[in-house]
């Protein structure tokens, strides 16, 4: 920061000091760089094996030594999107209410329960939902939507509990205190401008908040949705503990499926070929690229709003 | 005509602010309820046994976590004690020297680290430790979780250094001393409490982290204190117990998952405690 304001480094102990920071800075380079070649080194005798096929190929037999990946893809793209789904717009509403309509005196309570909620371990919320969500969703929720419904294949098959409804459910809520949070901080930047125009001109409080306020901040709500859909994807203890952990592709929401990141988990201990450990290894490839899309995206339209405000 | 549209905009503007406050009392009591349950079913869990103990097999009645209550502490502190000097070292480098592109690779690429998820990060210490070596490990472990702790460390001590006036460097400087001793002396002791807060809340994000544990600390019934064996930790072993089909292991994963939420409520408030603190001086 002061580099104008000093000579070149003469001094004996800057050199050192500024070595030994640099030499940090490097090791966490070099880490990352190891953790990407490792990553691909380890993957790439899967990718060598089954190369694009192993994306679309539905039969995961590792006795056979047959692997695709698609089930698994499947099952983390439907229950991230299914969980966002739900936590975005209650999320979103959440923090409307928290940034325009709530009593001062409730944002203090209310932000330290987003925060607290922030820090709860994964395995816990997996717990929770294991032994209150699971039951009250196989019966009545499951069942009486089963026994209406159930014409519709989306409902079609047999209420267990477990599956990808248990999942979303649990996502959604693991997520909702990120986008309430996120989309709260984007509110509060929107300059009080916006809110005292659209008031002047006789606005209701509600079309204050949703149409000049929300649209301003738009950007970096969507980008606080992609950070959370990124967490969704990568969210492993939870739904590992409450998809069902069967790699099948279904229309019914009630099916135990898989996602990347319950399969790593569930098989890895057990993969007993060395093509088994490169699949997975595969698996998680294709997972980190998965998230480090979703998290460019989100960090450039969140940048985009804080250096607009 | 005129009439009913305005009656149109006043029923909107009713039900819509009734539904974001509902959306927010909705959101605030599923929370609620999932502290709820593991403080009320963790606590009728909880004895004197239940924190001396080594796990008892099935069937045994009694017995506690005891072992991995301390191995989670030992592969807590072992991921601190890799990720703090390297992620200090890392900050102090991209907010004092690193202007340049270098330092924007590094802040980058930092980024990207904490992006990635953890069973990923427990892929890439199984690689380059468990499969090296040919056994599960503590070390092991505390990699995974130091490297989940570094992009939060490194982030934090920048932003720190930077909100650091820097009046004090010139001040420093102007009486002669190396910029060196600048850093450690003023800049780092002005920073200091934002830092300890900053690496505060990362012991607390990784405490209760399972997925990179799966495959590294293993878990281990007995006691070891061993950092070159299987270890067993208080989120590997609410997992354990979770998905086991009996009453005592259920009853003792809620009693596992309260002590594990009240660690990791410690750690964050006394990081929060600091920042008050220092926050008072100023």
């Amino acid at each position: 920061m002061i580099r104008q304001l000093s000579r070149p480094h003469r001094n004996r102990g800057d050199r050192i000091f500024q070595g030994w920071t640099w030499l940090m800075a490097a090791t966490v380079l070099a880490l990352i760089g190891l953790l990407l070649y490792e990553l691909v080194l380890g993957a790439l005798p899967a990718i060598s094996r089954f190369g694009f096929g192993f994306l679309t190929g539905q039969t995961w037999n590792p006795v056979s030594g047959q692997f695709g990946a698609l089930p698994a893809i499947y099952g983390t793209v439907v229950s991230s999107l299914l969980a966002l789904a739900i936590a975005g717009p209650v999320g979103l509403l959440a923090a409307i209410y928290l940034a325009e309509f709530a009593p001062p005196w409730l944002d203090g309570p209310l932000s330290f329960l987003i925060e607290l909620l922030a820090t709860i371990p994964s395995v816990v919320f997996g717990l929770w939902g294991l032994y209150v969500l699971v039951p009250v969703l196989r019966s009545p929720i499951e069942t009486t939507l089963h026994n209406t419904l159930g014409f519709l294949p989306l409902l079609g098959c047999t209420p267990l509990g477990l599956g990808m409804l248990a999942a979303v459910a649990i996502l959604a809520l693991m997520i909702l205190p990120y986008v309430t949070a996120v989309a709260r901080d984007m509110l509060r930047a929107v300059p009080d401008d916006q809110r005292e125009a659209m008031l002047a001109l006789g606005a209701t409080r509600w079309e204050m908040a949703w149409k000049a306020v929300v649209p301003y901040a738009r950007s970096g709500i969507v980008g606080g949705m992609m950070l959370a859909l990124g967490r969704a994807v990568g969210e492993t203890m939870a739904v590992t503990m409450l998809i069902g952990n069967r790699p099948e592709i279904s229309a019914c929401l009630f099916s135990p499926s898989y996602t990347l990141a319950s399969q790593i988990a569930n098989e890895f201990t057990e993969a007993t070929t060395d093509m088994y450990v490169s699949v997975l290894i595969e698996l998680g490839l294709i997972l980190f690229a998965v998230t480090l899309i979703l998290n460019g995206i989100a960090r450039l339209l969140v940048w985009r709003v804080r250096s607009k405000s | 005509m005129t009439m009913n549209h305005y009656r149109w905009r006043k029923i909107t503007n009713v039900l819509m602010v009734g539904t974001a406050t509902l959306s927010a009392t909705l959101a605030a009591l599923a929370l609620i309820a999932v502290l709820a349950f593991v403080l009320v079913k963790g606590v009728s869990a909880l004895n004197a046994d239940f924190f001396l103990r080594l796990p008892t097999p099935v069937g045994v009645p009694g017995g506690g976590v005891a072992n991995a209550i301390v191995g989670s502490l030992i592969v807590v502190g072992l991921a601190a004690l890799f990720a703090v000097p390297v992620g200090l070292g890392t900050g102090i480098y991209l907010s004092e020297f690193g202007d340049n592109r270098f330092g924007d690779l590094v802040r980058y690429l930092a980024d990207v680290l904490a992006g990635v998820p953890s069973i990923v990060m427990g892929i890439f210490a199984y690689i380059i430790i468990v499969a090296r070596q040919g056994h599960f490990s503590a070390l092991s472990g505390s990699f995974a979780l130091g490297m989940m702790m570094l992009p939060a460390i490194v982030r934090t001590t920048e932003e720190m250094l930077r909100m650091v006036p820097n009046t004090l460097r010139e001040g420093a400087l102007a009486l002669g001393v190396p910029r060196w001793r600048a850093i450690v002396s003023v800049v780092l002791p002005a920073a200091a409490g934002g830092v300890i807060t900053g690496i505060m809340l990362a012991i607390g994000r990784i405490a209760g982290e399972t997925a990179p544990l799966l495959f590294t600390a293993f878990g281990n019934p007995y006691w070891n204190t061993n950092v070159n064996e299987p270890v067993a930790t208080l989120p590997l072993t609410l997992f354990t117990y979770a998905i086991s089909p009996y009453d005592d292991w259920q009853s003792k994963a809620w009693g596992t998952a309260l002590v594990l939420v009240g660690l990791v409520l410690i750690a964050n408030l006394i990081g929060r405690r600091v920042w008050r603190n220092v926050g008072a001086q100023k």
